[in-house]
C-alpha cells in the first residue's frame, strides 16, 4: 500500500462534555477520492472541518503529505473546500472569486487570468467570467465554487455536502461532474454526505460513520455487500431484516419464522439457542422458486407498489415483511394482495448481522 | 369600499403632509422677510457670507469624517466578530451601544472632562488637538448606537461564518477578509451609518460648545440667540444638509453592485 496522502490518526473532538469524534483513524492515499457517509450528527462534518483548521482536534494529529497540519490555522493548508451553501463571494465577479485565492497567494495577475480561464474551461463555463453569483444557478454556482476551490492547486480538495442544495437532476450531473474533474486533476479528495446514492455513485472509498465513529470503511462494493455492522446495514440500502433463532450451529441451520434456512458457515461462533438479526438486500430475492436459490420462506402479499419498469412487492413473512422488487412484464399481470408467495434466495445473499 | 379607502389614505396622508410641511414653509416663508416689505434671500446672504459660518461648518465636516472613519474601525471589526464568534456576547453589546442614547451628552462630556484634563495621565484637553479628538471620539460614542445596529443589519444579510471559512481556506488572513469580502458587503450598511453620524455632528451642540470647540452646532445656537431671521436660514440650511445625506444614501444604495445586497 502505497503512503497515505491525508492519515487522520487517534482523533477526538469535544464540545465541553460531548464528544462529537472519537477515535477516527483514516488514511486516504494520493488522488484517492473518499466519502464520510452517516445521518446528521454522525461527526462527518466536523471531522472535515479538523482536517480543514476550522476545528481544533481535543486529541489525536491530522497529516498532510507527510507534514502534521493539525495545529495548522486553515489559510497555512494550503486545502481547498467547497461548501454546501456555495460560499461564492457576492461582490466579486465569477472570475474575481475564482482568482481570490491566486491573489491572496501574489501570483503575478497575468498568471491568475490564464488559470482562472483554464478553470472556467474545465468547469465548462467560459463565458461567465464577468457575471456576480446572484445571476448563476444553484449548480453553477457550485460549479464556481468548485473552480475556485481547486485554482490555487491545492494539497487536498475537502467537499462539504456540495450538492445538498441542489435539485435532484443537477445533483447527479453535478456529482459525475465533480467526479471526472477529480480524476482529471488526480487531486485527493474527501465528500461528506449523507446520500448513500452519492457517496456509493462517486467514491473509490466510504467510511461510514455513526456516533462519532467510523463503523466500516471500504469500498462502495465491500460496503454495500458486506456491511460490518447492523447500522451500515441498515443505513447503506434498503435492508429486509428477519429475527431468526439457531437450531442447529453445528449444520448452520437457522429457525425463521417456523421455516428453516441453511446458513453454514456465517454464524461466525453463534450457539444453538441465540437469536440472530439476518438481512436481506431487494435484488437478492426472488419471488417464486428460482433455480440456484437454495432457500426459500413462504408469506402472504401484503402490498403491491407498480413503479413503472419495476413493481414493489411486499410479503408477510410471520411477523415480519419483506420487500422484493420485480420487473414489469407485460404480458404478466402483477402479483395480488392476500396472495400467497413463496420468496427465493441464495443463503450465500443472507447477512448476518452482530 | 375601495373607494372610501382610498380617499381615507389619501386624508392620512395628506394631514400628515401638512404637519411636516407646514412648519418648514412658515420657517421658509420667515426667512425671507429679512428686507422689509418684501420677500427677499438676505438672510441666506448673510449666513453663507458669514466667515464664522464657513470655518464651523468645515471644522464640523472634518470632525465627522474622522468620526466616520473611527466609527468604521471600532464597529465593522467589532460587530463582525460578535455574528462570528461571540454571538452569546450580542445582547450586552446591544445594550452598551444603546447607552449613548440613555446618557445625556452632557454626563459624557463633563466625564471626560473630568477624566482627560490637563493633569490626567491622558491629557487629551492640554491641546486644541487633543481635545479635537476627544471630540471625535465624543461623537463617535454618540453615533455607536445607529452605526452599530446599521452595520449588524448589513452583517445579517450575508452568511459571515462561511463566507469568513471560504476565504480563510483559500488562504486569507483576518484584514483581507474584513477588507476584501466583509466591508464590501456591508457597504451600503456602514454607508447608512455613515450618513447618520454626519448628520449628528453637524448639528451636535452639547460637546462641542463643552469642549470648546469651534463647530457648527454652537455656531448656530450662537446666531439663534443673536438674530432674527437667520436662525431660520440656518434651520433650513441643516434641513437641506441632513436631507442631502438621506438622499446619498439612497442613491449610492442603488447604484452599489446589486450582489452586494444579495446574500447567497
Amino acid at each position: 500500500m502505497a503512503e497515505p496522502f491525508l492519515s487522520i490518526q487517534q482523533v477526538r473532538k469535544s464540545f465541553g462534555t460531548t464528544t462529537v469524534v472519537q477515535d477516527f483513524n483514516l488514511d486516504v492515499e494520493p488522488g484517492e477520492f473518499v466519502s464520510f457517509l452517516g445521518p446528521s450528527g454522525c461527526g462527518k462534518t466536523t471531522v472535515l472541518r479538523m482536517v480543514a483548521g476550522f476545528e481544533e482536534p481535543s486529541a489525536g494529529k491530522i497529516v498532510v503529505a507527510g507534514k502534521d497540519i493539525t495545529r495548522l490555522k486553515p489559510n497555512q493548508r494550503n486545502v481547498g473546500m467547497v461548501f454546501q451553501a456555495y460560499a461564492l463571494f457576492p461582490n466579486l465577479t465569477v472570475a474575481q472569486n475564482i482568482g481570490f485565492g491566486l491573489k491572496v497567494a501574489g501570483m503575478p495577475k497575468a498568471d491568475a487570468d490564464r488559470r482562472v480561464a483554464e478553470m472556467l474551461d474545465l468547469i465548462k463555463l467560459p463565458q461567465m467570467g464577468d457575471r456576480y453569483p446572484y445571476q448563476l444557478s444553484g449548480g453553477q454556482q457550485q460549479r464556481i465554487a468548485l473552480a475556485r476551490a481547486i485554482a490555487p492547486k491545492p494539497k487536498l480538495l475537502l467537499l462539504d455536502e456540495p450538492l445538498s442544495a441542489l435539485d435532484a437532476k443537477v445533483r447527479v450531473s453535478l456529482r459525475e461532474e465533480i467526479r471526472s474533474i477529480q480524476k482529471k486533476l488526480g487531486i485527493t479528495t474527501v465528500f461528506v454526505t449523507h446520500d448513500q446514492e452519492e457517496a456509493l455513485s462517486i467514491s473509490d472509498r466510504i467510511a461510514v460513520m455513526y456516533g462519532g465513529k467510523a463503523e466500516q470503511v471500504g469500498t462502495p462494493f465491500e460496503i454495500y455487500n458486506r456491511p460490518a455492522t447492523k447500522f451500515v446495514a441498515n443505513f447503506v440500502g434498503t435492508l429486509n431484516v428477519l429475527e431468526g433463532t439457531v437450531t442447529d450451529a453445528a449444520s448452520g441451520k437457522v429457525r425463521v419464522n417456523s421455516q428453516e434456512v441453511s446458513l453454514q458457515g456465517k454464524l461466525n461462533g453463534s450457539k444453538s439457542g441465540d437469536t440472530l438479526s439476518l438481512a436481506l438486500r431487494p435484488e437478492a430475492i426472488s419471488l417464486g422458486r428460482h433455480p440456484g436459490r437454495d432457500s426459500s420462506l413462504s408469506g402472504e402479499i401484503t402490498e403491491v407498489h407498480f413503479l413503472g419498469s419495476v413493481i414493489r412487492v411486499r410479503v408477510g413473512i410471520g411477523g415480519s415483511t419483506v420487500s422484493l422488487d420485480t420487473f414489469n412484464s407485460p404480458a404478466t399481470p402483477p402479483p395480488a394482495v392476500g396472495e400467497k408467495a413463496e420468496i427465493s434466495f441464495s443463503s450465500g445473499d443472507m447477512l448476518v448481522l452482530h | 369600499m375601495k373607494q372610501g379607502s382610498r380617499f381615507w389614505a389619501w386624508l392620512v396622508f395628506g394631514v400628515g403632509t401638512t404637519y411636516f410641511v407646514l412648519p418648514l414653509l412658515a420657517t421658509f416663508e420667515f426667512s425671507l422677510r429679512k428686507r422689509r416689505g418684501e420677500y427677499s434671500f438676505d438672510a441666506y446672504r448673510s449666513v453663507f457670507g458669514d466667515p464664522n459660518f464657513q470655518t464651523t461648518f468645515t471644522y464640523s465636516v472634518v470632525v465627522a469624517v474622522f468620526t466616520i472613519l473611527l466609527g468604521v474601525l471600532l464597529v465593522v471589526p467589532t460587530a463582525y466578530w460578535i455574528r462570528l464568534r461571540l454571538p452569546h456576547l450580542r445582547p450586552v453589546v446591544e445594550f452598551i451601544t444603546l447607552l449613548p442614547l440613555v446618557i445625556p451628552a452632557i454626563v459624557i462630556v463633563f466625564g471626560y472632562i473630568r477624566m482627560f484634563g490637563s493633569n490626567s495621565t491622558l491629557p487629551f484637553l492640554a491641546t486644541a488637538r487633543g481635545t479635537d479628538a476627544l471630540l471625535v471620539i465624543g461623537y463617535t460614542t454618540l453615533a455607536l448606537p445607529y452605526m452599530y445596529r446599521a452595520v449588524d443589519t448589513g452583517l445579517r444579510t450575508i452568511d459571515v461564518r462561511t463566507l469568513t471559512e471560504a476565504a480563510q481556506i483559500l488562504g486569507a488572513g483576518w484584514t483581507t477578509i474584513i477588507a476584501r469580502i466583509i466591508l464590501p458587503n456591508v457597504l451600503i450598511a456602514v454607508l447608512s451609518g455613515a450618513f447618520l453620524s454626519f448628520a449628528i455632528v453637524i448639528g451636535e451642540f452639547t460637546m462641542a460648545s463643552l469642549l470648546n470647540r469651534p463647530a457648527f452646532g454652537p455656531y448656530l445656537q450662537n446666531i439663534g440667540a443673536n438674530s432674527a431671521y437667520e436662525p431660520s436660514a440656518l434651520a433650513l440650511i441643516s434641513f437641506a444638509i441632513t436631507w442631502g445625506c438621506m438622499s446619498l444614501i439612497q442613491i449610492l444604495s442603488r447604484f452599489a453592485p446589486r450582489s452586494a445586497n444579495r446574500p447567497n
